[in-house]
């Protein structure tokens, strides 16, 4: 199964990105094969809507499940017409969520926040 | 003559300076075109509203057409598009309304549909028109409700105040573009220094005459009257920091109504910027 999640570096040490949309990079993640792909994350730039272009990336390359501490609601809605599950990170490192997701320990996200659109103004 | 009030930085005193000129002029039009909050309505309780709604065009998508090129999921600039499970998805509140994905689409699987924003409230107090703007919460830009207003203003009164939204982007710019004269209103404090200057470049920018109220005066420095007189702006007037001044306009009534010497002091800050236009 493949699963994406928002990285700060293009490491497999590095830790989880605080921002889904605008996160530097994602990790796809293959958990049958072990491969990892690291994706610059071009939405980080965006004017606006960056969580709807890092999630049409993510469905783009099939990953299945997304991991991440937070998520907005368009891009939560995307997600949901792509039927991809998100679940909630737990720790900081990278790798100890890629363990807990294979666990079964991370539970799904459920609060889904409005998002921070427009601050400083337009 | 149309003037607009404006300032860089939020509660400098815009809708108190604005109210107050449209108030001891003889006739005239106020317009509130700070669109996200319009609060000058709460001061001439206007009668016989009239509302009429503001729309912007949005894409409308006809699956049978669209066959998933993603011309438009790459052109928009705001991710206002998504494509996923051979659908086009539109995010209503994010899409600017520039048109680009239906001019673009190869298909013609795009189309332009209505979408209200919100609207326009018109009505009059004693000798004032009031004519508010509200846009709705969430919505992308107040600009399409700015250019309704000031093309709804019709008649032509003496004077036209236009109470401008604080900062200075593209909503401030589609406020004072068609104006003859510029208001700025400034605060004695570092922070609204540093935004009376921004302002201060944008009127330069649009070639306007202008000139500042200092509000809030009080004994010693002032930090706005001396970027004033280091960048030889017109001072037009000062209204002070006053406690009967503050508890009026706070309990929504108009201060030039009610106490005389406001009342002096507004018709000559009219009379000083009818002089400079």
């Amino acid at each position: 199964m493949k699963i994406a999640i928002p990285v700060n570096e293009d490491s497999m040490k590095t830790t989880i990105c605080v921002s889904f949309g605008r996160t530097p990079y994602f990790l796809i993640y293959d958990t049958e094969t072990k491969e990892a792909q690291f994706l610059c994350n071009h939405a980080a730039s965006s004017q606006g809507g960056a969580g709807i272009k890092a999630a049409q990336m993510i469905i783009d390359n099939y990953a299945e499940a997304l991991l991440t501490p937070r998520c907005g609601e368009n891009a939560a809605e995307v997600f949901k017409a792509a039927d991809i599950k998100i679940y909630q990170t737990k720790e900081d490192r990278l790798h100890d969520n890629i363990q807990a997701f294979e666990k079964g320990e991370l539970s799904l996200l459920n609060e889904i926040h409005p998002g921070f659109h427009n601050h400083g103004g337009n | 003559m149309k003037i607009a009030v404006l300032s860089g930085k939020g509660g400098t005193g815009k809708t108190l300076v604005s109210v107050n000129l449209a108030f001891v002029a003889e006739h005239s039009i106020y317009i509130d075109c700070d669109v996200e909050e319009p609060n000058g309505h709460l001061f001439f309780k206007p009668k016989e509203i009239k509302n009429e709604n503001v729309s912007v065009w949005i894409p409308f998508v006809d699956g049978k057409r669209c066959n998933g090129c993603r011309t438009c999921v790459d052109f928009c600039k705001f991710n206002a598009l998504a494509y996923i499970k051979d659908h086009l998805f539109v995010f209503d509140e994010i899409c600017h309304s520039c048109g680009g994905c239906v001019l673009l689409c190869p298909q013609d699987a795009l189309s332009e549909t209505p979408k209200k924003i919100g609207e326009i409230k018109k009505g009059s107090s004693d000798h004032v028109t009031v004519i508010s703007g509200i846009l709705n919460p969430g919505e992308a830009s107040g600009v399409p409700i700015i250019q309704s207003l000031l093309s709804s203003s019709g008649e032509d009164s003496l004077y036209t105040i236009i109470d401008c939204p604080p900062g200075s982007a593209c909503v401030v710019m589609e406020s004072i573009k068609n104006t003859d004269y510029c208001v700025l209103v400034a605060e004695p404090t570092i922070f609204g220094v540093h935004n009376l200057a921004m302002v201060n470049e944008l009127v330069q920018l649009f070639n306007k005459p202008y000139g500042v109220v200092l509000n809030k005066c009080f004994e010693g420095f002032n930090p706005a009257e001396q970027f004033c007189l280091e960048n030889k702006i017109k001072i037009l007037g000062r209204i002070p920091f006053d406690h009967q001044l503050g508890t009026v306009n706070s309990d929504g009534r108009i201060a030039s109504k009610e106490i005389k010497r406001y009342k002096d002091l507004f018709t000559d800050l009219l009379l000083t910027i009818s002089e400079e236009a």
